[in-house]
C-alpha cells in the first residue's frame, strides 16, 4: 500500500491484493486460466507473470476440474494457493472438487488435514454475455458447510479481503462482480486489514433496510438515495460474507427498522435471498411491520439484449418500489 | 347519519375510522361524529365493503343523510352525492339506517367468528403490551394492515381521551335534555305506577355474594335491579319498543338504557344491549365500562340509538321515588328511589327492613295501568328471588 489517498479501480484493487500476498507469503502462487501471458480474463493479473515468474503465475489447461484439485492437494501439501476460476459459470465444471473434496476433506480427515486454499471467480450479469455467462451462484456455494463465501464489493474489501481468506486455514471462496471491476474512487488510507467474518452497515437509516452484497450493493446505495428525497431513510447492508450470514447484524437493523428487502441477483426460488428471509422470520418476526421484501433476477435465463438484461436484473427502481411497498406506500 | 337520540336533528362527521375498499361487518365503528352527546363513535349495521364515503370530515349533515355507501364488494352503480335529496335507493344502501324510521338491530348478537385483522407482528406485540384492540384501528400499512405506528398513535389518543373529556359539549346536551324531555311532556300521556318492594332477601344475596369477591368484581344493587326490570320486561313486552308515527313497535330485543348523571350537568342513557342474557357480573362489568365511557364522551352510536326502556336509578342521591319522565320514542321509564329503612309487616308482625320504591312512567298509548302494575309486581317478584337473577 502506498501512502495517502488516490483513485484506483476494483481491478487495480484485487490486482494488489494478490501482488501483496506473493509478496508476503512465499507459499502463495496464482493458478488458472489465462492468468498468466494474457493477463486474465478480466486483466486483473496483467504484469504478475512479468515480475513474479511461471513458477507462482501459472496458466492451467481448460479443466477446472483439473486445476482445483490440483490447488486443494498443494493447499493439502503446506502452500497458500490462489485459484482463479474465470467465471462462476465454468466453476460447475469442478463442483466436485469444491463441494466434495475442498469442503469436507478437514472433516473426511477428523481434522488431520486443512485446505487452506482460496478460489476467487468472477460473478454475474451486465456485460452482455448471455444465459450461459451471466449466473450468480454464490449462493449455491454458500449452501455447502465447510466453505466460506465473501463478495467484495467495496474498493478496500477488493484490496484486504485476499489476505483474509489467505490466512483462513480452511477453503474460502471469493467472488468478483464483474461489473464492479471497473468501478474506481478513492481508497481509504490508513485501513490494512479487513475482517471476513461480518455485515457492514453502508448507509444508517431508520425506516427499512436493504439487504444486499457485491454487485447489487451500489444499485441498492443509488435506490437509497432516491428514497431520501422521499423522507425515507434507508439503511443499506453490505452483507459481504454469504457463507457464514452475520445474522446478528442483519437482526439488529430488521429490529430497527421493522422492514427488510433484500436484494440479489441471485433467483429468488431456492435463493441465498429465502434463506435471508428465513433468518429475519425466524430472528425478528415480532419487530417486523411488514414481510420481507425481495427484489430478485427475474427467474429467466438471463438474457443477451442489453434491454432485456437490464430487465431481468435487479434494478433501482425496483428496489425503490419495492421498499415504498413494504412501508405501506 | 344516525339518530342518536329523539331529538338530534344534524351531525357533525369527525372522522372516518375505515376506508373504502374496506370490510366492515356488523358492530365495527367506522366514524366518529360529534354530537349533543359528545362525540360518538358510529358503528354499522350491515356487513359488506366500503365503496364510498359520501359525506366528508368536518361536514354538518341532518340525521338521515347517507354517510357511506356499504357494497358487496361488487363494482356498484353511480349514486348522486347526498346533497341531491339523497334517493331511496341510496337510502337503503347507507348505513347506518336511523333506528327512529326503522326497528333497530340488536347490536350485540353472538358474532360469527371474527375477521382476524391484519395487523404487523410489531403492531401486534405492541397491542397486547398497551392493552389495545386492533379491530378497532385503522391501517396504514401495506394492503391497509396495522403497522406499529398505527397502535402508537392508538395509544397515545387513548390516553388523551381518558385525560380530556371536552369531547362533551354541556351545552348543547342541555339543549338536546331540554328537547327530548318537551316532546315527551307535550306527546306522552304519562301514567304512573309506585310500589314498594321489600329488599330484604336481595342485600342479603348480596351480602353473600360479595364475600367472596375481590371488591374490583363486587356486585351492585343496580345490577340486581336492571337484570330484573330486563327479565320482567320479557313478559311485558309492551314497556319495551318505541312508539313512532306508525304507533307501538315493540323492540327487537331488551336493551336497557341505564341513565348517567354526566359530572358537571346533564344526562345520557346508553343501552346495555341484551341486557336480559347477561350474567351478573357480565353486567357489573358493562355497566362500570358504559359510566366510565359516557363520562369522558366515548359511547358508540347504537348504545345511543338501541335503548328501549330507560331505568334511573336516584338512590344514590337520598330521593325515595322518581317520577320519571319517558325518553322518547321510548315508552317506559322504571325508577328507583334510595333502599331506606322502614316498619314493615311481615308474616304477621312488624320489622324493621330495608325497603326501595319502583316506581313506573309508562306511554297510555302503549300500555295501560293494569299491565303496569303486572310488570311492577313481576320486578319486585324477582327480586326476592335474587339467587335465580
Amino acid at each position: 500500500m502506498t501512502e495517502g489517498v488516490r483513485e484506483i479501480t476494483y481491478r487495480d484493487a484485487v490486482r494488489e491484493a494478490i501482488r501483496g500476498a506473493l509478496l508476503t507469503d512465499p507459499r502463495v502462487f496464482l493458478m488458472g486460466e489465462d492468468v498468466g501471458r494474457y493477463g486474465g480474463c478480466y486483466a486483473v493479473t496483467k504484469g504478475l507473470l512479468d515480475e513474479f515468474g511461471p513458477e507462482r503465475i501459472r496458466d492451467t489447461p481448460l479443466s477446472e476440474s483439473a486445476f482445483v484439485g490440483a490447488g486443494i492437494g498443494a493447499a493439502l501439501g503446506g502452500m497458500r494457493p490462489i485459484v482463479e476460476i474465470m467465471t462462476v459459470n465454468f466453476s460447475l465444471l469442478a463442483l466436485d472438487q469444491i463441494v466434495n473434496n475442498a469442503a469436507t476433506i478437514r472433516h473426511m480427515s477428523g481434522g488431520q488435514f486443512a485446505v487452506p486454499l482460496v478460489i476467487r471467480m468472477a460473478t454475474g450479469a451486465g456485460r452482455q454475455l448471455a444465459a450461459q455467462h451471466s449466473h450468480s451462484l454464490e449462493g449455491w456455494y454458500a449452501h455447502i458447510p465447510g466453505l466460506k463465501v465473501v463478495t467484495p464489493a467495496t474498493l478496500e474489501d477488493a484490496r484486504f479481503m485476499l489476505a483474509a481468506a489467505l490466512a483462513d486455514p480452511n477453503p474460502v471462496l471469493i467472488f468478483e462482480h464483474v461489473m464492479l471491476y471497473n468501478r474506481s474512487g478513492v481508497l481509504p488510507s490508513g485501513i490494512g486489514t479487513v475482517d471476513i467474518d461480518s455485515a457492514v452497515v453502508r448507509r444508517p437509516g431508520t425506516h427499512v433496510t436493504l439487504l444486499t452484497y457485491g454487485g447489487t450493493l451500489f444499485k441498492t446505495l443509488d435506490a437509497a438515495e432516491v428514497l431520501a428525497k422521499d423522507g425515507i431513510e434507508a439503511e443499506v447492508i453490505d452483507l459481504r460474507v454469504l457463507r457464514p450470514l452475520d445474522a446478528e447484524t442483519v437482526l439488529a437493523s430488521v429490529g430497527k427498522t421493522r422492514h427488510a428487502v433484500i436484494i440479489d441477483e441471485g433467483w429468488r426460488s431456492g435463493s441465498l435471498s429465502a434463506e435471508i428471509s428465513a433468518r429475519i422470520m425466524e430472528g425478528a418476526f415480532w419487530d417486523l411491520d411488514a414481510p420481507v421484501g425481495r427484489v430478485c433476477s427475474a427467474e429467466v435465463p438471463i438474457p443477451y439484449p442489453h434491454h432485456l438484461e437490464e430487465a431481468a436484473l435487479p434494478q433501482p427502481a425496483a428496489i425503490v418500489a419495492v421498499a415504498k411497498a413494504t412501508l405501506g406506500g | 347519519m344516525p339518530s342518536l337520540g329523539a331529538d338530534m336533528e344534524a351531525g357533525t362527521l369527525v372522522e372516518w375510522l375505515k376506508r373504502p375498499g374496506d370490510h366492515v361487518k356488523r358492530g365495527d365503528v367506522v366514524a366518529v361524529v360529534e354530537t349533543q352527546k359528545g362525540a360518538i363513535e358510529v358503528d354499522i349495521f350491515e356487513d359488506g365493503v366500503i365503496e364510498r364515503w359520501l359525506v366528508e370530515p368536518g361536514t354538518t349533515v341532518p340525521v338521515g343523510t347517507p354517510l357511506a355507501l356499504i357494497g358487496d364488494g361488487e363494482p356498484a352503480a353511480a349514486v348522486p352525492a347526498p346533497e341531491a335529496a339523497a334517493p331511496a335507493a341510496a337510502a337503503e344502501r347507507a348505513a347506518p339506517p336511523a333506528p327512529v324510521q326503522q326497528p333497530p338491530v340488536p347490536a350485540l348478537e353472538p358474532e360469527p367468528p371474527a375477521r382476524r385483522p391484519r395487523a404487523s407482528p410489531a403492531a401486534r406485540r405492541l397491542a397486547a403490551e398497551q392493552r389495545i384492540a386492533l379491530d378497532e384501528l385503522t391501517g396504514s400499512g401495506p394492503d391497509g394492515a396495522i403497522v406499529r405506528s398505527d397502535v402508537e398513535r392508538a395509544a397515545a389518543g387513548v390516553a388523551q381521551r381518558s385525560t380530556a373529556p371536552k369531547r362533551l359539549d354541556l351545552g348543547e346536551m342541555r339543549r338536546a335534555i331540554a328537547a327530548a324531555m318537551a316532546r315527551s311532556k307535550r306527546e306522552i300521556p304519562h301514567y304512573y305506577l309506585s310500589t314498594t318492594i321489600d329488599l330484604t332477601r336481595a342485600l342479603a344475596w348480596l351480602e353473600g355474594a360479595n364475600a367472596t369477591r375481590p371488591p374490583a368484581q363486587r356486585l351492585l344493587l343496580a345490577a340486581l335491579l336492571l337484570k330484573a326490570v330486563a327479565r320482567a320486561l320479557g313478559q311485558a313486552p309492551e314497556f319495551n319498543g318505541f312508539f313512532t308515527t306508525e304507533g307501538f313497535q315493540p323492540g327487537a330485543g331488551i336493551h336497557v338504557g341505564t341513565a348517567i348523571a354526566i359530572r358537571g350537568g346533564g344526562l345520557v342513557a346508553p343501552a346495555i344491549h341484551e341486557t336480559e342474557k347477561l350474567s351478573l357480573d357480565e353486567l357489573m362489568v358493562r355497566l362500570r365500562d358504559l359510566v366510565a365511557r359516557a363520562r369522558s364522551g366515548a359511547l358508540r352510536s347504537s348504545e345511543l340509538s338501541d335503548p328501549t326502556i330507560t331505568v334511573t336509578n336516584l338512590g344514590e342521591r337520598g330521593v325515595e321515588t322518581v317520577f320519571g319522565v319517558i325518553y322518547p320514542p321510548q315508552v317506559a321509564l322504571v325508577g328507583f328511589g334510595a333502599p331506606v329503612q322502614r316498619p314493615w309487616a311481615a308474616g304477621g308482625e312488624i320489622a324493621v327492613r330495608r325497603v326501595l320504591t319502583a316506581t313506573l312512567a309508562a306511554d297510555h298509548r302503549a300500555s295501560d295501568g293494569h299491565r303496569g302494575a303486572l310488570f311492577l309486581a313481576d320486578i319486585d317478584r324477582r327480586l326476592q328471588n335474587p339467587e335465580a337473577l
